[in-house]
């Protein structure tokens, strides 16, 4: 069963791409783009779109949700131009032209008045699985561990468990909250929380652990030493055509990196 | 003459024309969400959706019983907080208080109600979490932190409707009780509350309504895990948060699970309302 919502959406770009048609074809012969997948990439995208598109009047870049899995289905079968993806591409996706646009640090984070320094990688799964219920087994006092978590579906939520739980599954009784903000905000209020967030979004109020012992910066990122990094990919199916391929050049350029890094993420190279 | 009658006529057609419309959007409303969400409890059989304790709607387990329980822990909770306050307001208002108090306070008390959840919500994260956090211990986020927050919220209701009926009782009854030699609070307790009841029932159960259904004040204060709290100091999810929470990246069956939700919330509202109405029918014979 087609979603409502999707209907009138699809009804929706038919419209503006009829009106895009003949705004649009004076000059160029391609006029709109469609741009699906993750809802990660999504804000991104549309930011990207509204600043390529002040300079080409009459043009369309329809950007659409749907998930990682969705875009890299949506680029396989040609229903969007190009598809966004925030995990890496598996083996038999690999056949798709695939673009790193930006990347994402997660970071995990805690009060900061939280003398635990650093976990590795393991301590966090199993903190989150529930397995280590209280901070004295972490190195500080017995006190249980309010586990903040986000809600099934997020795209933070699906990297944190590709990239930290693998197989095991987030406890129950973990807090759930439904965006990076009140993450944020539970675990600066609350002394014996730990949370993850986009690293773009990690202000003083709380604090970024290192993570077996590397602590989230840029330059560790760079140099790949930190672990908790996801691609927000563009994957296309073969050559991207000429619109796609603009806008491509468009988000990669010195102005669509600037735009990212603004907005909290971290540019492609 | 004739005109007046065709006017009337018209009148009549198109208030029945709104009145249908407000009941066919009722039936659009119910119709929509038990397609979207019965398929999926077919395919998955209701048992584990009623009977599941696991929500993991993306690895394919749908069990809504912590947020049944969850649902039906708070408002339990929001009537315990909220129908003592709210009925011992009413009778302070109606029968203990001059009729200028009365003028003022019941006003501001129905302004309450115009306050939008999401303050409520706010304030119960920034004054009530913390306090309940460091004086009682637990993330804050709480069965507890709910409760009051909607406890608070359903008092407008449970106030306003039981001053009402607590006012429209004859004033002879009164007079009569008091010329037998009750004092004030025999007859309240004695002579009002049986000849209000059936308006005090259905202040709490309006109230009851309300606290099942609200959402945004309860996301922002329940911490909601989907598990059933071992004590009133434990994160809790109900019904509402969950569909709200979810619903904006869930797509195939994760979104069908929420519709699902949606039905079960139905239901569970359904039976309450007709378990309430049958209680206050037969006090009232």
């Amino acid at each position: 069963m087609i979603p409502k919502g999707l209907k009138t959406l699809s009804a929706l770009a038919l419209v503006v791409a009829a009106g895009c048609v003949t705004a649009c074809s004076r000059g160029t012969t391609e006029t709109e783009i469609i741009v699906a997948g993750s809802t990660s990439v999504q804000p991104f995208a549309d930011r990207w779109a509204e600043a390529f598109l002040r300079s080409r009047p009459g043009c369309f870049v329809n950007v659409q949700g749907g998930g990682s899995s969705a875009g890299i289905q949506a680029a396989f079968s040609g229903a969007a131009d190009i598809g966004t993806s925030s995990r890496e591409l598996k083996a038999d996706e690999k056949a798709l032209n695939e673009i790193v646009v930006a990347r994402d640090g997660l970071a995990v984070i805690v009060h900061p008045s939280n003398p635990v320094r650093g976990l590795s990688l393991r301590e966090v799964r199993l903190v989150f699985v529930g397995e280590i219920p209280s901070w004295k087994y972490l190195g500080w006092e017995d006190r249980p561990i309010t586990v903040v978590t986000r809600e099934e579906g997020s795209g933070t939520r699906g990297a944190f468990q590709e990239l930290v739980m693998g197989k095991d599954r987030i406890a129950r009784g973990a807090i759930v909250e439904d965006s990076n903000g009140t993450v944020r905000e539970i675990v600066a209020g609350d002394p014996h929380a730990i949370g993850y967030i986009s690293l773009g979004l990690v202000s003083d109020r709380v604090r970024a652990l290192p993570l077996d012992g590397v602590a989230p910066a840029e330059a560790a990122i760079r140099d790949g030493t930190y672990k908790l990094v996801r691609p927000f990919l563009f994957v296309t199916r073969g050559a991207p055509a000429r619109m796609s391929r603009d806008f491509i050049d468009f988000v990669l350029s010195p102005e669509g990196q600037e735009l990212v890094r603004k907005e909290g993420l971290l540019p492609a190279r | 003459m004739n005109r007046l009658e065709r006017n009337e006529r018209l009148v009549r057609l198109a208030l029945l024309a709104i009145a249908f419309s407000a009941v066919s959007v009722l039936a659009v409303i119910t119709a929509f969400i038990f397609m979207e969400g019965t398929p999926i409890m077919f395919k998955y059989g209701f048992k584990s959706f009623l009977a599941g304790m696991d929500w993991y709607p993306t690895e394919k387990s749908f069990g809504l019983l912590p947020m049944v329980a969850g649902s039906l822990m708070v408002t339990l909770g929001a009537l315990v907080i909220g129908v003592p306050l709210g009925l011992a307001c009413a009778v302070f208002l109606t029968e203990f208080s001059s009729k200028r108090t009365r003028r003022i306070v019941k006003p501001v008390i129905e302004l309450l109600a115009g306050i939008p959840s999401v303050v409520y919500g706010f304030m119960g994260v920034v004054i009530l979490v913390p306090f309940i956090r460091e004086s009682l211990g637990g993330p804050g986020l709480s069965v507890l932190a709910a409760s009051i927050i909607l406890g608070i919220m359903i008092l407008p209701t449970i106030i306003s409707i039981s001053v009402d009926s607590l006012l429209a009782v004859p004033v002879a009854y009164r007079e009569g009780s008091i010329a037998m030699g009750a004092t004030r609070w025999q007859t309240t307790k004695m002579v009002l509350f049986p000849a209000a009841r059936s308006g005090i029932v259905a202040s709490i159960i309006l109230g009851m309504g309300r606290a099942v259904g609200e959402t945004m004040a309860v996301i922002m204060v329940a911490g909601n895990a989907a598990t059933i709290p071992g004590s009133v100091l434990a994160p809790v999810r109900t019904l509402t948060s969950n569909i709200a929470l979810e619903m904006g990246y869930a797509s195939g069956e994760h979104r069908e699970a929420l519709f699902a939700t949606g039905v079960i919330l139905f239901i569970i509202i359904m039976v309450l309302n007709t378990i309430a109405n049958a209680t206050s029918s037969r006090r009232k014979a």
